[in-house]
C-alpha cells in the first residue's frame, strides 16, 4: 500500500505532468520537446499513477486499449504523409496552412504537427502497453 | 445420408462472370490473332530497368488464355455448388479468381520480370488454395511442400532470367527471341538453361520434382481441376514453349527435355495404374501428360511442336473434365476409393456420360480429339532430333497405359455391381454436371472438326513458338501410315494392360518397394535438416540468457568495428585537452563513481538505480554542452528505464540474492567491457580529429525556419526533413511493444 503522501501528491501531479506533456508536444517545433519526449513524460506520469492506484484504474481512465493508441499513432503519422501525396508531392512532404493573425503574428499549422502527434501516440501507447502489462499480475 | 450439403454459393455463381467475360473478350481477338497479328499493350513499370508490365497476345498466349478462362468459368460454377455451405466460401472464390488473374498475367506478360512476378503469384496463391482446408494438418503440410518445391524453382528461374537479361541487354521476350544466336553462343547459356529448366520442371512436376503434385490433391477438387490439370502445372509447359525460340533447339535443350519428359511420362502412367484413389490416379496421369508435353517441346520440328500444342488442348479438356467428375463422385457418394465404387451408371447417368466422353478422348479413340492428338504425337515423335526411338517408345507406352487407366475410369465406378457407399448416390446438380459434360463434349466436337481447331487455335500457337512455313494440318485420317499403326498398337496394348492390370499393379508395387531412392525422402530430409540446423543455431545463439546475447552482440561490434579500425591506418587518434569546466569534471566524477557502484552493487535494485545515475549524469553533460533536446530525451528515457526495469525485477525470483559468478566469467566480462569501452572512446577521439563536413548542418540551419516553420532543428529534422526515418522508427517501437506485450502475456498464461 503506497504512502498517503505519495498518493495525494500523485493526484495533484498527474494532471500537471500530462499538461506538461501536451506543452512539450506542441512547443517541440520551436523549442526543446516534441512528440517523443512528450510521450516519455506522459508515460512516466501514467507509470506513477499506475504504481499508486493500480493498473486497472489507469486502464479505466484512458478507456482505449494501449496498443490501439500505439497503432492509431502509426496510422496518424502515415496519414499525415499522405496529405503530401494527395497534393502531388512526395510522401511525407510537409504541407502548411498559414493563418495571419494580424502582423507580425501568424499561426502555421502543418502536417508535421500531426506527424508529431502520431509519434506521441505511437510511443505513449507502446509504453503504456508494457508498463500496464508488467504491473498486472 | 443425403448428398445435399447446403445452398449453392450465390457469390460464387455471380463471380463466374469474371472468367466468362474474359473468355468472351479473348474469343473476340481470336480472328485477328489467328491471322498472325500480335496484340501488344505497353505499360511501363520500372522504365529505368527496362521492366514493363505489358500485355502480349499471340497465338501461344491466346491458346493458354482461352483454356484458363474456359476451365476457370466452369470450375467457378462447379465450386459454387460443390463447397459446403460455410462462411469460408468467400475466401475460396477470392483465391480462385486471384489465381485466374495471376495465371492470365503470366501467359500474357511480354517481359521476363513481369512473367516472373506472376509466376510467383501463382505459386503463392496455389499455396493458399492447396491449404484451403487449413485446419487439416495434411493440407497444410502438402501446401507447404508444393510451395517450397515450386518456390525453389521460382528462385532459380529468377536467376536464369536475370542472367538472360544481362547477356541480351533486354527483358523483352520478343526482342530476346530475335537475339537467340547471341544467347545460344554465350558461355553462360548452359547455366541459364539449367536455371530456367529447374523452374519449369518444378512447376510442371517433372521428374525428380513430381512428388508434390499427388500430395497437392488435398486441395478441394475444383482446385485440383483448375490448378493441377489445366493451369498452374501448365505454367511450366508455357514457359518451355515461350523459351523455345530463345533457348531451344540446342542439343542440351532437346536431350534434357526429351529424356526427362519421357521418363516422367512413363513414371506417371505406371503410378497411375497402381493408384487406388481416383484423385491421385488423375494426378499421376497429369504427371504423365506433363511429361509428354515436355518431351515434345524438346523437339524443334513443326510436327513435334504441333503435337505439343494439340495435346495441350486435348489434355486440358479431358483432364479438367475428369477431375470435376471425380469431384462429383466424391461429393455424391462420399468416397473416391476405386474399389469401393461400382454400378453408378443407373443413379448418375449424366456424370457417366461426361466421364465416358472425357475418358475416351484420353484413351485416344477415333472420332475424339484425343485420337488426333495421338496421331500427331506419333508423327512428331518420329521426327524428334534427339532420341526419336526413345521418344516414340515412351509415347506409345505412356499412351497405352493411359488408355488402360481410361478403361479403369469408365468401367470401375460406373459398371458392375452397385456397391454400398457412405452416401446414397444420386445425380449432381446441373451446374456441377455442366462443366465436365461441356468439356467432354468439346473433346468430341474438336475431334470431328479438327481442321477448324487446327487453323484457329493450334496453328497460331505453333507459329508463335516456331516460325516456319511448313504446313500444319489437323485431320481425322491421315491415311495408312506409321502413326496409324502405332495408334492401333497403343489401343491393343492399352486393352492388354487393362486386362492384366492386377498382376501389373503387383509388379509395380514390388518394384517400387525395391527402388532405394525416393525423391520425396530427399525433400523431407532437406526440410528436417533445415529444422535441425535452425534448432541447433537457436540453441546456441538464443538460449534465453541475456548475458549470452550481450556477449555476442558486443563481441561482434568489437571484431567487426575494431578490426578495420585497427588495421586501417587512416584514422588519426589525437588527444586534445578537454574543454570542460569544474562542473563538468564533477559530473564526470559522479558518473565514474556510479559505474563502480553498478559493478560492486550486491542488489539488482541498487545496480539499476546507479545505472540511472550514470544516465542522468550524461544527460546533464549534454545539457551543459548545449544539446537540451538530447539531454531531455536522455533524462526521460533513463527515468522510464528505471521504472520498467524495476517492474521487471519484481517478477524475478531472487531480488537480493545475487548468484556468485565464477571468476572466469567475471574476467571475460571485464575483458569484453574494457575492450568495447576503449574502442568507443578511440572512435570518438578519431571522429573528433577529422574535419566535420558541415554542408548538411548548414542546409538544415538555413531551411529549418523558412521551409519547415520550426526553430528547433532537432525536431524539424525528426518530423519533417527525415520524417520517413522517424516513421520507420515509431513502427519499430510499436512492433517491439507488441512483441514485448505478447511475451508478458505468454508468461501470464504459462
Amino acid at each position: 500500500m503506497p504512502s498517503l503522501i505519495l498518493k495525494t501528491a500523485t493526484r495533484l501531479l498527474i494532471g500537471l505532468i500530462l499538461t506538461f506533456a501536451v506543452f512539450l508536444l506542441l512547443r517541440g517545433h520551436n523549442a526543446p520537446g516534441g512528440g517523443f519526449s512528450a510521450a516519455l513524460v506522459a508515460g512516466t506520469g501514467f507509470a506513477l499513477f499506475a504504481i499508486v492506484e493500480g493498473p486497472a484504474v489507469v486502464r479505466r481512465a484512458i478507456r482505449v486499449a494501449p496498443l490501439n493508441i500505439a497503432m492509431s499513432g502509426l496510422v496518424l503519422a502515415a496519414a499525415s504523409g499522405l496529405v503530401g501525396v494527395l497534393s502531388g508531392r512526395p510522401f511525407l512532404t510537409g504541407i502548411w496552412w498559414i493563418w495571419q493573425a494580424g502582423r507580425p503574428h501568424e499561426l502555421a499549422i502543418g502536417t508535421p504537427l500531426f506527424f508529431d502527434v502520431g509519434v506521441f501516440f505511437a510511443v505513449l501507447g507502446t509504453i503504456l502497453a508494457l508498463i500496464l502489462a508488467l504491473e498486472e499480475d | 445420408m443425403d448428398a445435399e450439403t447446403g445452398k449453392p454459393s450465390r457469390i460464387g455463381r455471380i463471380s463466374a462472370a469474371l472468367p466468362f467475360g474474359l473468355l468472351v473478350a479473348l474469343v473476340f481477338v481470336l480472328p485477328q490473332v489467328a491471322t498472325g497479328h500480335v496484340y501488344r499493350i505497353q505499360l511501363h513499370w520500372i522504365p529505368s530497368l527496362g521492366i514493363t508490365l505489358s500485355i502480349m497476345i499471340d497465338g501461344l498466349s491466346l491458346l493458354f488464355g482461352l483454356i484458363i478462362c474456359c476451365v476457370g468459368f466452369f470450375v467457378t460454377l462447379y465450386a459454387a455448388d460443390y463447397l459446403p455451405d460455410t462462411s469460408d466460401r468467400g475466401r475460396f472464390f477470392v483465391y480462385l479468381h486471384g489465381f485466374l488473374l495471376a495465371m492470365l498475367g503470366l501467359v500474357f506478360a511480354d517481359n521476363l520480370i513481369g512473367l516472373f512476378v506472376f509466376w510467383e503469384l501463382t505459386t503463392i496463391i496455389s499455396y493458399l488454395l492447396i491449404g484451403f482446408e487449413n485446419e487439416s494438418a495434411a493440407a497444410r503440410q502438402n501446401a507447404r511442400q508444393a510451395l517450397l518445391v515450386t518456390g525453389t524453382g521460382g528462385i532459380s528461374l529468377l536467376v536464369g532470367f536475370l542472367l538472360l537479361g544481362t547477356i541480351a541487354g533486354t527483358y523483352d521476350i520478343v526482342q530476346l527471341s530475335r537475339q537467340f544466336v547471341t544467347v545460344r553462343e554465350d558461355p553462360l547459356y548452359l547455366a541459364i538453361l539449367l536455371m530456367v529448366l529447374f523452374g519449369a520442371f518444378t512447376k510442371s512436376a517433372q521428374i525428380p520434382f513430381h512428388f508434390w503434385l499427388p500430395n497437392a490433391m488435398t486441395a478441394p477438387t475444383p482446385i485440383s481441376a483448375f490448378l493441377h490439370s489445366a493451369t498452374m502445372v501448365k505454367a511450366g509447359i508455357y514457359l518451355l514453349a515461350r523459351m523455345h525460340p530463345i533457348l531451344g533447339g540446342t542439343f542440351a535443350w532437346m536431350g534434357t527435355l526429351v529424356v526427362a519428359g519421357g521418363i516422367t511420362a512413363l513414371l506417371g502412367a505406371v503410378l497411375a495404374i497402381k493408384a487406388s484413389d481416383l484423385k491421385r490416379l488423375l494426378a499421376y496421369t497429369t504427371i504423365s501428360a506433363l511429361g509428354i508435353l515436355t518431351m515434345f517441346l524438346g523437339g524443334k520440328t513443326t510436327p513435334a511442336l504441333t503435337a505439343a500444342m494439340t495435346f495441350l488442348l486435348v489434355h486440358s479438356l479431358y483432364k479438367s473434365s475428369l477431375f470435376l467428375v471425380v469431384g462429383i463422385i466424391d461429393h455424391q457418394t462420399g468416397t473416391r476409393i476405386i474399389n469401393r465404387l461400382g454400378g453408378l451408371l443407373k443413379s448418375m447417368p449424366a456424370t457417366a456420360i461426361a466421364t465416358v466422353t472425357a475418358a475416351l478422348s484420353m484413351a485416344g479413340f477415333p472420332l475424339f480429339f484425343g485420337f488426333i492428338g495421338k496421331e500427331i504425337m506419333y508423327k512428331g515423335a518420329l521426327t524428334e532430333e534427339a532420341f526419336p526411338v526413345f521418344a516414340t517408345a515412351a509415347a506409345v507406352l505412356a499412351n497405352s497405359l493411359l488408355t488402360a487407366v481410361a478403361g479403369i475410369l469408365i468401367i470401375k465406378p460406373f459398371l458392375g455391381r452397385q456397391s454400398t457407399t457412405p452416401l446414397i448416390p444420386r445425380e449432381a446438380s446441373l451446374a456441377m454436371c455442366l462443366g465436365p459434360a461441356f468439356m467432354g463434349f468439346l473433346g468430341l466436337v474438336f475431334g470431328v472438326v479438327p481442321d477448324w481447331v487446327g487453323r484457329w487455335l493450334i496453328e497460331p500457337a505453333v507459329r508463335a513458338v516456331h516460325p516456319s512455313m511448313e504446313e500444319i494440318q489437323l485431320k481425322l485420317f491421315y491415311g495408312f501410315n506409321e502413326p496409324l499403326l502405332l495408334s492401333i498398337l497403343t489401343i491393343s496394348l492399352g486393352s492388354l494392360f487393362y486386362l492384366i492390370r492386377q498382376p501389373l499393379q503387383q509388379a509395380v508395387g514390388s518394384i517400387l518397394m525395391h527402388i532405394p531412392l525416393r525423391f520425396e525422402n530427399i525433400y523431407t530430409g532437406a526440410i528436417d535438416g533445415i529444422a535441425a540446423a535452425a534448432r541447433a543455431q537457436t540453441a546456441f545463439l538464443q538460449n534465453g540468457s541475456l548475458h549470452r546475447y550481450l556477449c555476442i552482440i558486443i563481441g561482434s561490434v568489437i571484431i567487426g568495428v575494431g578490426l578495420p579500425f585497427v588495421t586501417d591506418n587512416q584514422s588519426v587518434v589525437s588527444m586534445q585537452r578537454p574543454d570542460a569546466t569544474f562542473v563538468n569534471w564533477l559530473m564526470i566524477g559522479i558518473i565514474c563513481l556510479a559505474v563502480i557502484a553498478v559493478i560492486v552493487a550486491r542488489s539488482r535494485l541498487l545496480a539499476i538505480c546507479c545505472l540511472g545515475v550514470v544516465g542522468a549524469g550524461i544527460a546533464l553533460l549534454f545539457l551543459t554542452y548545449g544539446a537540451p533536446d538530447v539531454a531531455l530525451t536522455q533524462l526521460l528515457v533513463e527515468t522510464l528505464t528505471v521504472i520498467i526495469v524495476a517492474l521487471v525485477l519484481l517478477r524475478l525470483p531472487d531480488l537480493n540474492a545475487r548468484r556468485t559468478t565464477p571468476l572466469k566469467v567475471k574476467l571475460s566480462n571485464a575483458v569484453i567491457a574494457v575492450s568495447v569501452g576503449t574502442l568507443v572512446s578511440l572512435l570518438i577521439l578519431a571522429v573528433n580529429s577529422t574535419e566535420l563536413d558541415l554542408t548538411i548542418t548548414q542546409f538544415f540551419e538555413a531551411n529549418s525556419y523558412l521551409a519547415a516553420h520550426g526553430r528547433n532543428i532537432v525536431n524539424v529534422i525528426l518530423v519533417d526533413f527525415r520524417s520517413l526515418d522517424t516513421l520507420g522508427e515509431i513502427a519499430v517501437v510499436a512492433l517491439a511493444g507488441l512483441a514485448g506485450y505478447a511475451l508478458i502475456l505468454k508468461r501470464k498464461v504459462d
